[in-house]
């Protein structure tokens, strides 16, 4: 109903080709006249039966110069196999490359050199048509869809038409449905990670216990807690949310507050390594200004203060993890994160 | 050894490959990556005890040179720190690759070539070795790039490839200071520097890297300096956004070279 | 007719066929419509066919691959021939990646060439964008055209991506998270989208496959679709063409199809290919085997993505600090939304463009006939703004290399880019415009006294003059072939009332013609070629018709 009636009235306010609307365009009232096409310019392969030789002879042997490229790649394939050596992967990929790049090339730039000086370069002008159909055409098209409209009755049966509607509104939902089970309803996994009251802080990637004692001023450890290396499942999603990074600092460098202050051990501080901006692994460490950039997108986070955000996009400080030192001298976690790691999300 | 008898073959095995490489990578700027397949230096050998005579010239040296800054007895002054108990590895590093002593301040020292012959340098180094217990500089067989390359690399890219890049092309830190390429750098110096720690590059003790753990990682940079990459040249192993810039300039550049030839109308 | 006996076997042969295939799909009234049909030649022209090859080498390279990539996730322990990570445990998407770099023969070669190839498609699908921006080429009727090419440009962004994070390498899986970072951060549905796209926790072991999916099907087929409707419309509309003697709004001037532009486009199709070829036999790309496989603790400095996803990256980067409130007990990540809707909201504009300028116009007539980009000096400055402004972006994305190759402070560098995306685009509209604007003049200038020859003489009154050298005819008319406009009125409707919107149009439109320089007129050069002393002592008379005919363009020469 709306399409037939839409294009009824387009028809008739219409405005007639090359009609200035709103005194847009200034009609030049003294435009200059159109010259016209510029007359044809001979080539010299046009006036000389020679230079028409020599282009097509030139043709012929870029076209041959692709075969011979072509029949090299395939020499190459088997003269170049491959090895364990990366020498010979290099050389295969060379090689067979720029056979095929001559055999490539010589049939394009043959192609269009025949074209260039061998085939009429005159210029030829064809008339353009308006886009838009003629009138008649236009009517009858409008005519068709007004038969369409009345044979079947779309304007007229209110109640078919608003019925489908509806269904069509409908059937792709059960589709949206379909997609639920692509992946599980977050649940409060993005609050929680391994790390829980006595977790050993071990070495990222051997799984090796850390002593207090070795962890040095201006040393930096990377950490993932006990058992992670040995898990059968889930270990990348694991590592993605537990990864630590562990630096030690003179004491008189941290400006903790009071209930953090039983979050460190001896100037060494455990922060989460995934950056609170998009979770990226924040862990290029500055010894002496003990500033963590990120490599991503350089947000910068001072470790003596918390790990507060002092340059960049992130926001939040990188959370940090509440570490002890146990009876054999190995630092172990207190618990877990007290706050999501990672990025941000809506229900944080 | 038999390893790496290899991988200097392989380098060697494709000149053809190697003059178009730099054939094309003259039009590329900074054509100096292709001098990255260059073989390294095996290192120094250093002996473990240090002559007496050895550090008396080493003080000699100092004072002439380190102690306007680091002071008489490298105490340390207000405008550089005490070198007691840094060992004599961190002052070969700094000493050999032309960081120290240092010049006009920058964001951090730069790499130059060094004012110091081998002998004064291992004397200097010897110097301040024996002010206090410090990490000593490496052995010869702790540098051997004999180790395990795959574990190598794994604990690079944990441990390194952030600030200096998967493959040692280097990358930025903040306020101007940046972790410099390892493409040219000795195996000592690597090794040294995770001992050391120097400047803002944080310390990798022993206990953190183990010596095998830094033999591997040196295993792992020897065998990326020597293998140059399968597919070509390499654009400075600088990752997507060079390539970007290449597909624009130079491919993108060269096809509308051809566009132009191919809309010209012929003579 | 004569020679028809002679070669009758080989006719009868071709003969034959064509009057099969004739018979059976009609093919000589497809020959009749579309043989000879005209396309003009100008190199700018090209950009397009070489996006459009460039997919075709997708194809081709990418089938290739398909055989022998394996999209899954699951951990095994690497057993080729790469000597660094032997051993080592990585996925099966991530080990045959690197056995079809190294153990399959010409696999390194066609993984360069796929993803060479795939950076090509895209820069030259965003060049042939600027060349239709700048040309004007997307006004009616070819404004659903440029919808459908911007879809395309889209759509070889979303290829691209989801290229990308196949191999599971170190660089990718970063890539990945960050994309995982950015979801999350979405109002209300960031972490249940989250969880579904990756089947639970980041990084999951289904997001390779599904991507994968998407890779090789729905995106090609989306591509494929859209390049048929950007060709067919094409067809419909005829090719544009530059303002030129003879070239007209009714016409269309260049050579046939057959031969001159088959032989042409073909050739031009190996070419294409060649160059992706060459570049992909001497230039590593995307070296995965560097990377090792995806770990979630690690990242390598310059962890970028591809070209065509920068601006996006850049705006993360470029944001400033503390965005986010927490509000209520919900969290609005503002440092992920606000460069989300930059950079979106930078592409709805490039999307709808021809329907704000042709709004702002009020211009309703189809146009064949190109612009030169000095001959619009508005859309050019806007053009250049846009450029500028998705530039910066760019470079944003790319701080950490410019401190370091540049050796300036990373921090200095972004802070600068920061400012630059602001201030940056101001400058490059009011340099452009003024270029444009002086470039008009110029022409002007040409057209009326023709070429400076440097030959000074002296006439017999002691006179010293420079002699010019008058255009031809066809030189001319490219110089005087352009459409002058009037800023459009606010005028009341029906009701008599002047509304808001005819406000703002009239507004914009003031915007879009104030400054403009007038095409030469007939009589203007009629009176140039009788006149051969210098402008300024022109009669009074004349000199009032030029300024009456262009009063706004006075208004800049004043200025200065």
């Amino acid at each position: 109903m709306s399409d037939s009636k839409s294009i009824a009235s387009g028809n008739g306010s219409h405005e007639p080709e090359f009609e200035y609307t709103g005194g847009l365009a200034v009609v030049a009232a003294d435009k200059v006249v159109d010259p016209g096409m510029e007359p044809h310019r001979v080539r010299m392969t046009d006036k000389s039966v020679k230079h028409e030789k020599a282009a097509a002879r030139q043709v012929a042997i870029l076209f041959l110069l692709s075969v011979i490229g072509s029949i090299f790649s395939i020499y190459a394939y088997f003269a170049f196999p491959l090895s364990d050596d990366l020498g010979t992967v290099r050389n295969n990929t060379l090689y067979m490359g720029l056979g095929i790049t001559l055999g490539l090339f010589g049939i394009g730039i043959g192609a269009v050199h025949w074209a260039k000086t061998l085939m009429p370069d005159a210029e030829v002008s064809e008339e353009r048509h308006q886009t838009r159909g003629n009138e008649a055409v236009r009517a009858r098209a409008i005519e068709i869809i007004k038969l369409a409209d009345s044979e079947s009755g779309f304007s007229r049966r209110k109640l078919i038409r608003r019925s489908l509607y509806g269904a069509l509104a409908l059937f792709p939902i059960p589709a949206i449905f379909f997609f639920g089970d692509l992946g599980p309803n977050p649940k409060d996994t993005l609050r929680h990670t391994m790390w829980k009251a006595g977790t050993r802080l071990t070495k990222d990637p051997s799984g090796l216990p850390i002593k207090a004692s070795d962890v040095t001023l201006g040393s930096v450890f990377h950490v993932i807690p006990e058992g992670l290396a040995e898990l059968e499942h889930h270990k990348l999603e694991e590592k993605a949310k537990a990864a630590v990074l562990l630096v030690r600092l003179d004491p008189s460098e941290i400006k903790e507050s009071e209930e953090r202050k039983s979050w460190s051990y001896d100037g060494i501080v455990a922060y989460s390594k995934i950056c609170t901006h998009v979770g990226c692994p924040v862990a290029l460490y500055e010894q002496h200004t003990h500033h963590l950039l990120c490599p991503c997108h350089q947000s910068t986070f001072d470790v003596t203060d918390a790990c507060k955000v002092v340059f960049g996009p992130a926001s939040r400080p990188l959370p940090q993890l509440p570490i002890a030192v146990d009876a054999e001298g190995y630092l172990i976690a207190q618990s877990d994160f007290t706050e999501p790691v990672g990025p941000s999300f809506w229900e944080r | 050894m038999p390893f790496m008898k290899r991988n200097v073959k392989t380098s060697r095995r494709n000149p053809m490959a190697a003059i178009l490489v730099i054939a094309a990578g003259l039009a590329v700027s900074g054509g100096g990556y292709a001098a990255t397949t260059a073989a390294v230096a095996s290192a120094t050998p250093v002996s473990a005890a240090a002559s007496s005579a050895q550090v008396d010239e080493g003080h000699k040296l100092f004072l002439a040179n380190c102690a306007s800054c680091h002071g008489k007895n490298a105490e340390g002054t207000a405008n550089a720190p005490s070198l007691i108990g840094v060992g004599a590895a961190a002052a070969e590093f700094q000493v050999a690759t032309g960081r120290m002593p240092g010049q006009a301040s920058g964001p951090q020292l730069m790499v130059k070539p060094s004012q110091f012959t081998e002998e004064q340098t291992k004397a200097l180094a010897a110097y301040v070795g024996s002010l206090a217990p410090g990490p000593a500089i490496p052995t010869e067989a702790q540098l051997a790039p004999n180790g395990d390359a795959t574990r190598g690399g794994e604990l690079f890219r944990i441990n390194c490839a952030m600030c200096h890049n998967a493959v040692g092309a280097g990358g930025a830190l903040t306020e101007g200071k940046y972790a410099p390429a390892l493409t040219q750098t000795k195996a000592i110096h690597i090794y040294e520097a995770m001992l050391s720690g120097p400047q803002n590059m944080p310390v990798f003790n022993d206990a953190n890297l183990t010596p095998t753990d830094k033999k591997d990682i040196i295993t792992y940079l020897t065998y990326v300096q020597k293998n140059p990459s399968a597919g070509g040249y390499e654009l400075g192993n600088l990752g997507p956004v060079v390539e970007g810039l290449f597909i624009w300039i130079f491919a993108l550049g060269f096809i509308i070279a051809i566009t132009i030839w191919l809309g010209a109308k012929s003579n | 007719m004569s020679t028809a006996v002679n070669t009758q076997k080989k006719g009868g042969f071709l003969a034959g066929t064509a009057n099969y295939l004739d018979e059976r799909v009609g093919v000589a009234g497809i020959l009749k419509e579309f043989g000879r049909k005209v396309f003009p030649d100008h190199w700018s022209f090209m950009l397009g066919e070489v996006a459009l090859y460039s997919f075709f080498v997708l194809l081709l390279s990418g089938t290739f691959l398909t055989f022998f990539f394996q999209p899954a996730m699951t951990p095994v322990i690497y057993d080729g021939v790469y000597g660094p990570l032997k051993g080592a445990e990585m996925s099966i998407a991530y080990a045959s990646t690197l056995d079809i770099s190294f153990e399959v023969r010409g696999g390194l070669l066609m993984r360069q060439v796929h993803h060479w190839a795939a950076l090509l498609f895209v820069a030259a699908a965003g060049l042939h964008m600027l060349r239709v921006f700048f040309t004007g080429a997307f006004r009616k009727p070819r404004e659903i055209n440029w919808v459908v090419g911007f879809m395309l440009f889209v759509l070889g962004m979303a290829a691209g991506f989801t290229g990308y994070s196949l191999p599971d390498d170190l660089l990718s899986g970063n890539g990945l998270r960050i994309i995982d970072g950015m979801i999350k951060g979405l109002p209300v549905i960031g972490a249940y989208t989250s969880s579904l796209l990756f089947g639970g926790e980041f990084p999951g072991e289904q997001i390779v496959a599904r991507l994968y999916g998407l890779h090789i099907l729905l995106v090609p087929a989306l591509i494929l679709i859209f390049i048929v409707i950007h060709l067919f419309m094409v067809v419909i509309h005829k090719h544009t063409h530059y303002s030129g003697p003879g070239r007209k709004d009714t016409n269309v001037v260049g050579y046939p199809l057959m031969p001159v532009y088959v032989a042409k486009a073909g050739g031009f199709f190996f070419i294409v290919f060649g160059v992706i070829m060459l570049i992909a036999a001497t230039f590593t790309i995307n070296p995965v085997w560097n990377y090792g496989g995806y770990d979630p603790s690690p990242v390598s400095a310059g962890t970028q993505p591809d070209w065509y996803i920068g601006f996006l990256d850049g705006a993360l980067r470029l944001a400033p600090t503390h965005l986010e409130v927490t509000a209520g007990g919900v969290t609005w990540a503002w440092n992920i939304l606000l460069p989300m809707i930059v950079g979106v909201g930078f592409l709805v504009v490039v999307a709808l463009y021809p329907f704000l300028e042709a709004w702002v116009t009020g211009d309703k007539r189809e146009h064949h006939v190109l612009d030169r980009p000095r001959n619009a000096p508005t859309r050019t400055a806007i053009g250049a703004a846009g450029v500028t402004f998705y530039a910066a972006l760019w470079a944003g994305a790319s701080t950490d290399l410019i401190a370091t190759n540049f050796k300036m402070s990373l921090n200095n560098v972004l802070v600068s880019i920061q400012i630059i995306l602001l201030v940056a685009p101001i400058i490059a509209y009011l340099v452009t415009k003024r270029v444009c604007l002086s470039l008009q003049r110029k022409d002007r200038e040409i057209a009326l006294h023709g070429r400076e020859t440097g030959r000074i003489i002296r006439l017999p009154h002691g006179e010293y003059i420079e002699i010019h050298e008058p255009l031809d005819a066809f030189e001319q008319w490219k110089l005087v072939d352009f459409k002058d406009y009037q800023p459009t009125l606010a005028r009341p409707n029906a009701q008599g009332k002047i509304t808001i919107s005819a406000r703002l149009r009239a507004g914009l439109s003031r915007f879009y013609f104030e400054d403009r320089i007038a095409p030469v007129s007939q009589g203007e050069l009629d009176a140039a070629h009788h006149d051969h002393a210098p402008a300024v002592t022109e009669a009074p008379a004349k000199k009032a018709v030029t300024a009456a005919k262009k009063p706004a363009a006075e208004k800049p020469a004043a200025k200065k």
